[in-house]
């Protein structure tokens, strides 16, 4: 009994050639896998033109030394101006540790409490409830997105300020609890992670709860009249069927919390003090892009930059390796005949 | 177990799903919900399994009142049209899944599993995925899944229904006779009249929410207590017509245009005390006789065995069949007898049966 043509339900049976295709229908497959490439052209061109080409250049200005100081005269685009010495630079650097264990400490714990397990959690919560205020809910979380950053941070210092000023102070100085100084200032960690995190979780939230309702409803109930409780459905059918949107989303959040820096920037810009919450792409920024240290140096800024990108790589593939991307990844669905 | 519903309802707002239901169901029995889409058949049942919340009502299991207990606390088997078999588990995962749940020792679950399995004849399948199997394959496993943890209670809701013809012919007595054998409760919903007559031991028949009738298939068949439950179980369909009963020199009478029956007196007396009511009689109890009434071939369909073949008596239609080998064609004049012991008699308005009522 093998039954190896039968697709999957819902799939489209791809019809198998008999004999050998003869030369004519040889020139209309290759005539037709060409249109198709042919509406994927335009896209492709665009990243070449927008990601891969500034990369390349990127890359190269990380193997000079352009800085404020020599620009004009140093010809950057020379191999014979190109060395590693902006790497080995790196590693060399007295808070070389202290960037990599922020921007560690501040990817996995604002992915994990809230742009991946807040996410999750408020999509499930949010399904098992009366559809109408669950998506009233969810609609609450996208407001911190869709708030300017400069206007969401503004109301953060606020609310966090010291004593005459501060929200949280007001309600819990008389208690005792805070003692009315600066509390971004006091919690640095808390208040960037916290202030993120709100705006990261609707990212998550939205795909894992449109995945959610996307199950067929059968399977949930069948899970339950097989005997499963709520958190074991949750456990063994709802978490496997949306396997491919935690994978995306892992993927994605890990690569725009390493990226991202305007809220830091904006709340502590790396304080208080030297570097406490300085994360590697805003120390990127700090050397390539601000003039306020009065020396710009774009060369030795880009190499931070390209280190992100190559880490950034690094953790989409090992995403793949643990959800096993080529067993999600399905055959098309319409086949080139 | 027993299962009893008193006065079951489910109400979304202002929809009715189903409105008053009253049932009781012996150990072992197997009882059909039958009736159209829409009928609240998959309700009820979901209300059974504890999927859905009754909005008044009660349902019993052996006496005990079920309404707050969980569907993984009522020790049911459920079977889905749509087989519900989840896809990323493979078939022994599927099957042990109820086991893996009630955290069953790994060997006993493997075990149970794999016996469970080779009684559904799917014991060569258990490293596939559901994707790989045939409709036929995912039906027995679908069917294993709800078997395995010995279940007191068997749900089915339309199991066969995604199945060919032939398949649906042997996975029905196959059902059937699993049940004898197990002797498990079961409640059994289906659109499909053949199915319920073949495979009940008493039909509930469903209409817009209310039950019609609770009987034996043969009572259901030969005592119709609505005229909807005359239409809807028998195939082909029962013909109704309108007739005038009434009773001259002590016999009793049924007439229309071109149609003139002698009925017998104990059909006949409920009959005629209303005058105008609706008749019902089955296509085999309507032949061809040569004493009988004429009227012409209409339409001739042929089925195989027998020809279903439309006859016109005046401007009314009815259906019968006949012997494909009298070679009858349209326009052919017939004439036909009827067995009007079998009569079946309605009130216009009520559509209820004056016989059995
Ligand atoms: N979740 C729901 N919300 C609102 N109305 C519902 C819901 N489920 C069912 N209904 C309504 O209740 C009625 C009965 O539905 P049900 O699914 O029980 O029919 P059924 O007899 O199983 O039909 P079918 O043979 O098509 O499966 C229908 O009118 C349906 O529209
Ligand atoms: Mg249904």
């Amino acid at each position: 009994m093998d039954l190896k043509l039968s697709t999957e339900r819902g799939g489209i049976q791809s019809p198998s050639p008999v004999g050998v295709p003869n030369q004519s229908s040889k020139v209309t497959r290759l005539r037709s896998k060409l249109g198709a490439y042919g509406f994927m052209a335009p896209a492709v061109v665009l990243i070449v033109l927008f990601f891969f080409i500034p990369v390349i250049i990127l890359f190269i200005l990380s193997l000079s030394d352009l800085k404020s100081a020599n620009f004009g005269t140093l010809q950057w685009w020379l191999p014979s101006n190109w060395s590693l010495v902006n790497y080995t630079k790196i590693f060399a650097d007295r808070f070389f540790s202290k960037f990599l264990g922020n921007t560690l400490f501040y990817v996995l714990t604002t992915l994990a409490l809230f742009n991946f397990g807040t996410a999750l959690a408020i999509a499930l919560l949010t399904t098992h409830i009366n559809r109408r205020a669950g998506f009233v809910f969810r609609l609450m979380w996208l407001l911190p997105r869709l708030t300017p950053s400069v206007i969401y941070i503004l109301m953060w210092r606020r609310i966090a300020s010291r004593v005459p000023h501060g929200i949280i102070n007001q309600f819990l100085g008389p208690l005792g609890i805070t003692s009315g100084e600066d509390l971004v200032t006091a919690l640095p960690w808390l208040f960037v992670i916290v202030v993120n995190g709100l705006i990261g979780a609707s990212f998550g939230l939205v795909i894992f709860s449109s995945a959610i309702e996307a199950i067929p409803r059968d399977f949930l109930r069948a899970s339950k009249v097989d005997g499963g409780s709520t958190l074991q459905t949750i456990r063994f059918i709802i978490l496997p069927m949306i396997r491919w949107p935690i994978l995306f989303v892992l993927t994605f959040q890990t690569l725009s919390l390493l990226t991202s820096f305007e809220q830091i920037l904006l709340l502590t810009d790396g304080g208080p003090g030297l570097f406490r919450t300085e994360v590697w792409a805003l120390r990127a920024y700090h050397l390539a892009l601000s003039t306020e240290s009065g020396n710009t140096q774009w060369g030795y800024g880009a190499a931070w930059a390209v280190i992100l990108v190559i880490i950034g790589i690094g953790a989409a593939v090992i995403y793949m390796r643990v959800f096993k991307f080529d067993e999600l990844v399905q055959e098309p669905k319409i086949d080139l005949i | 177990m027993k299962v009893k519903l008193e006065n079951l309802s489910k109400r979304w707002g202002k929809v009715v799903g189903v409105e008053g239901i009253n049932l009781d169901i012996n150990d072992g029995e197997f009882v059909v919900f039958l009736g159209p889409s829409g009928c609240g058949k998959t309700t009820t049942l979901l209300m059974v399994a504890g999927i859905y919340k009754p909005s008044g009502g009660i349902i019993r299991f052996d006496g005990r009142v079920v309404n707050e207990v969980g569907p993984k606390d009522r020790n049911i088997g459920m079977v889905f049209q749509s087989y519900a078999l989840y896809p990323h588990m493979t078939v022994m995962q599927n099957i042990s899944y109820p086991l893996r749940l009630m955290k069953t020792p790994k060997s006993e679950m493997i075990e149970r599993s794999q016996r469970v399995a080779d009684m559904m004849g799917i014991g060569e399948l258990m490293d596939r995925r559901p994707a790989f199997l045939s409709g036929g394959q995912q039906q027995r496993v679908a069917l294993g899944r709800a078997l395995v943890k010995e279940p007191e209670l068997l749900l089915f809701d339309e199991p066969l229904s995604n199945l060919d013809a032939r398949l649906r012919l042997s996975m029905r007595s196959e059902i059937k006779r699993l049940q004898i054998d197990l002797g498990i409760t079961s409640i059994y919903v289906t659109h499909d009249q053949v199915e319920a007559m073949t495979m009940a031991d008493r039909i509930a028949v469903m209409k817009d929410g209310q039950l019609h009738a609770y009987d034996t298939p043969t009572e259901v068949y030969d005592r119709p207590r609505t005229l909807f439950i005359a239409r809807f179980v028998g195939n082909p369909p029962m013909n109704i017509t309108e007739v005038d009963v009434s009773q001259t020199n002590g016999a009793y009478h049924a007439s229309s245009e071109g149609l003139e029956l002698v009925i017998p007196a104990d059909r006949g007396e409920k009959a005629a005390a209303k005058g105008s009511v609706m008749m019902g009689i089955r296509p085999e109890d309507i032949m061809i006789d040569s004493e009988g009434i004429p009227g012409e071939v209409f339409g001739v369909e042929p089925l195989g065995r027998d020809h279903l073949i439309d006859v016109k008596i005046g401007d009314i239609h009815y259906y019968l069949l006949v012997d494909p080998s009298l070679n009858l064609k349209s326009g052919d004049r017939v004439k036909l007898g009827f067995n009007t012991k079998k009569c079946q008699f309605f009130d216009k308005k009520t559509e209820r049966s004056l016989l059995w009522n």
